[in-house]
């Protein structure tokens, strides 16, 4: 039970970290349209607030014209939209660092060593030498890196030999066993520090009410708060995991080492992020819904469902799941910003002269979209596009500022330093994701910057900050 | 102790800025970044000083206690110093982030005004200041003991959490002035905001007593919060609109009737 779970722990990242969410069609048909289409969809509403302004333009008359104009007036909701993705990226990661830091602060079975390891770093840090310290935490570092390689591997090969039921089932009982058992682990660890008696009955219907109502939301439909809160929930459990598991050199070393391979593997063009990245650009697909928080969505889930005849469209359909936000970067690869403009009815409608080969599905989805169901208004849809961050972000952010909090001597200072700086390393990566308009990875910046201001606040703000405490003196 | 001086603390100390942030910036995005983004610029200030103040220490006489003195004062100074370069250096940032958007775009008007920045930056460095001096000693306020036991200050909560207060005020009001004063290339008062800076820091050596620093750091306080006033365009007249609601513009942006 002790290995599955460990596995599963392992098989989580590894996923998470190798989502994406899918490109769109219109990519290779976007290489060949100028800028603004690709950067008002880069800025995810930027395409959408250019949308109803186009509306009234005709169609391509003056191409060089309507290009400038866009660019404009794009520039100008880019700054703005932009502004907003970040901040709907803000919100989950902060919460998920506050649910994190909470309950270090106050269940001290996170914090307590017992002695026990995962199975992927068996050599132990409480040796009598640095050296040797050092030199076990390399080992450990290097056994889980090695591990999440081979995972990440078998998952992309798997995703290109089309297993689409294993990956699946993989998905489904890993997130099965986060649900029901991490959080029983938690909530019992909860009840012991506030010296709570709760018998095993509401227990049990509490664990199964949580768990089948995170299951469904995750995996199927619910409310989107919901389905938000259960994977800021998740993130937030498997980084205490983490931070109770991972002896602390071994922790540091292994965010460090998992930055850099993020950036290799989303970025080489052998990187086996990126070949999952185009692979699903190929067959137009969705790639592990379960494992990506978006902050707009769910309504489409419907038309995923919808039974369409034609290929076309039950493809066009899928993504429509994932893709009705502008997808950001995400931890391995996110979707690169040019998929997902031509979604909302509006747009596409007036960009039918750009999308000629999507008409059909154009057609289907229009049509779909007017069938009678319980499900947002269209406004939601023309106002925002969502942005997306896979969950491994969430998870390795969190068990950052988490292990900050627990180890570090400076205590809340050093946990507020770290806070900030993975804030700013959040905000730069989706500066660049407007800049740059293609998949990045989400660790390196926030993590790099995270770990510079961890051991400087810890060990030269520390000191002076404290002195200045004992005597009164303010900066 | 315990929760209620942890609750009386904690809202005297960020009472104000809290729901400054809350009414004005917590509803646009842009300022919340932007106040960000000065809290992190204010961070690497103190990182480098702290750095600097650390290397001193080491090749200094650790057994000297008038030398530890030495170098911590030198350290404050050093630190305010660096906090205001570093004031300087994001007013350079966010002007050529201003040209550089307004160059790009036909529009004539930004999404977000060099005042609001200079607002929103101060505030900014006023929370981390704010929260990097005083978070600690909250944390330790919720826990079970006797303030001055050994014949320090009882008042030392109190006073760290009306320090903080101001300070937190002063550096929005540091930064509305500075900006200001940046625009109008006013160098005077660039250093009128320095040398306050350095005086209100000067002034906490005299803690624990406590009447030769808060008294003349609030003074100071008010002095600076009308200058900051009237710098960001406020005027009696303005005032007298606002207060009785007769505001045309405000009410007008805010959808009221009248």
């Amino acid at each position: 039970m002790a290995n599955n779970a460990e596995d599963i722990e392992n098989n989580m990242p590894n996923e998470q970290e190798s989502s994406t969410s899918p490109e769109p069609t219109q990519a290779p048909q976007d290489q060949g349209v100028s800028g603004p289409r690709s950067r008002g969809s880069a800025a995810g509403a930027g395409g959408n607030g250019s949308g109803p302004e186009q509306n009234g333009q005709p169609p391509a008359a003056h191409p060089a014209r309507v290009v400038e104009r866009e660019e404009d007036e794009d520039e100008e909701l880019t700054l703005k939209y932009g502004a907003k993705h970040v901040i709907m990226l803000f919100v989950p990661v902060t919460l998920c660092m506050v649910v994190v830091v909470a309950t270090i602060k106050s269940v001290s079975f996170y914090t307590k060593n017992d002695g026990q390891r995962l199975i992927y770093t068996p050599f132990p840090e409480d040796t009598d030498t640095v050296a040797q310290r050092a030199l076990n935490s390399i080992l450990n570092a290097t056994i889980m890196i090695t591990v999440i390689i081979v995972m990440t591997l078998v998952l992309v090969l798997l995703y290109k030999y089309r297993c689409y039921k294993v990956i699946q089932g993989w998905l489904f009982l890993s997130s099965l066993l986060l649900l029901f058992f991490f959080s029983y682990i938690y909530l019992q660890e909860v009840l012991k520090t506030y010296n709570l008696a709760m018998d095993y009955f509401t227990l049990a219907i509490i664990i199964w009410n949580f768990g089948v109502v995170g299951m469904i939301c995750i995996h199927w439909k619910g409310p989107l708060r919901l389905q938000q809160a259960y994977l800021i929930m998740i993130s937030a459990l498997m980084a205490l995991v983490f931070i109770k598991y991972l002896p602390e050199w071994t922790a540091w070393l292994i965010l460090a080492v998992i930055s850099v391979y993020d950036l290799l593997a989303v970025l080489c063009p052998k990187g086996p992020l990126r070949i999952l990245v185009e692979t699903a650009q190929e067959r137009n697909e969705p790639i592990f819904p379960a494992l990506i928080y978006s902050s707009t969505m769910v309504w489409l889930v419907n038309m995923a469902d919808t039974d369409q005849p034609s290929r076309n469209s039950s493809e066009a359909a899928s993504p429509q799941q994932e893709n009705q936000e502008t997808p950001v970067a995400s931890p391995p690869p996110s979707s690169p910003s040019q998929d997902d403009g031509g979604f909302t009815p509006s747009w596409v409608s007036q960009q039918e002269h750009r999308l000629g080969p999507l008409q059909s599905t154009e057609e289907t989805r229009r049509e779909v979209q007017e069938m009678p169901s319980a499900r947002p208004p269209v406004e939601d849809d023309e106002e925002e596009r969502g942005v997306k961050l896979g969950l491994g972000d969430f998870i390795f952010y969190s068990m950052l500022v988490g292990k900050a909090s627990a180890t570090a001597s400076g205590d809340w200072n050093t946990t507020l330093a770290c806070f900030v700086a993975i804030l700013i390393g959040l905000c730069l990566t989706l500066l660049l994701l407007a800049i740059f308009k293609k998949a990045l990875p989400a660790l390196p910046i926030s993590i790099f910057f995270g770990l510079v201001f961890y051991f400087a606040t810890d060990n030269l703000v520390r000191p002076f900050m404290d002195k200045l405490a004992l005597h009164q003196f303010y900066i | 102790m315990t929760a209620a001086v942890f609750f009386g603390c904690t809202f005297i100390a960020f009472g104000p800025a809290i729901s400054l942030f809350v009414f004005t910036i917590a509803r646009e995005p842009l300022r919340v970044i932007f106040l960000i983004a000065g809290a992190f610029f204010w961070l690497v200030s103190l990182l480098l000083s702290s750095l600097v103040w650390f290397i001193s220490v080491q090749i200094s006489n650790k057994e000297s206690v008038a030398q530890q003195k030495g170098l911590l004062i030198f350290g404050v100074v050093l630190s305010v110093l660096l906090q205001e370069a570093f004031r300087f250096a994001y007013y350079k940032l966010l002007k050529k982030a201003n040209e550089g958007l307004l160059a790009l775009s036909q529009e004539e008007t930004m999404p977000i005004s060099i005042r609001q920045l200079a607002y929103v930056s101060g505030l900014g460095f006023g929370f981390m200041s704010g929260a990097f001096s005083v978070v600690n000693i909250l944390a330790d306020s919720v826990g079970p003991g006797t303030v001055g036991i050994h014949g320090d200050s009882q008042h030392y909560f109190l006073s760290s959490a009306f320090m903080t207060m101001a300070i937190i005020l002063l550096h929005m009001f540091w930064g509305v002035v500075f900006f200001d004063a940046c625009e109008k290339r006013q160098w005077l008062a660039v250093a009128a905001v320095v040398i306050t800076h350095l005086v209100v820091s000067c002034l906490t050596f005299q803690n624990p007593n406590y009447f030769g620093s808060l008294i003349p750091t609030y003074i100071i306080l008010f002095i600076m919060g009308t200058w900051a006033f009237y710098a960001a365009g406020g005027s009696l007249r303005n005032l007298k609109l606002c207060l009785t609601c007769k505001d045309k513009d405000f009410l007008l942006a805010n959808h009221r009737p009248r």
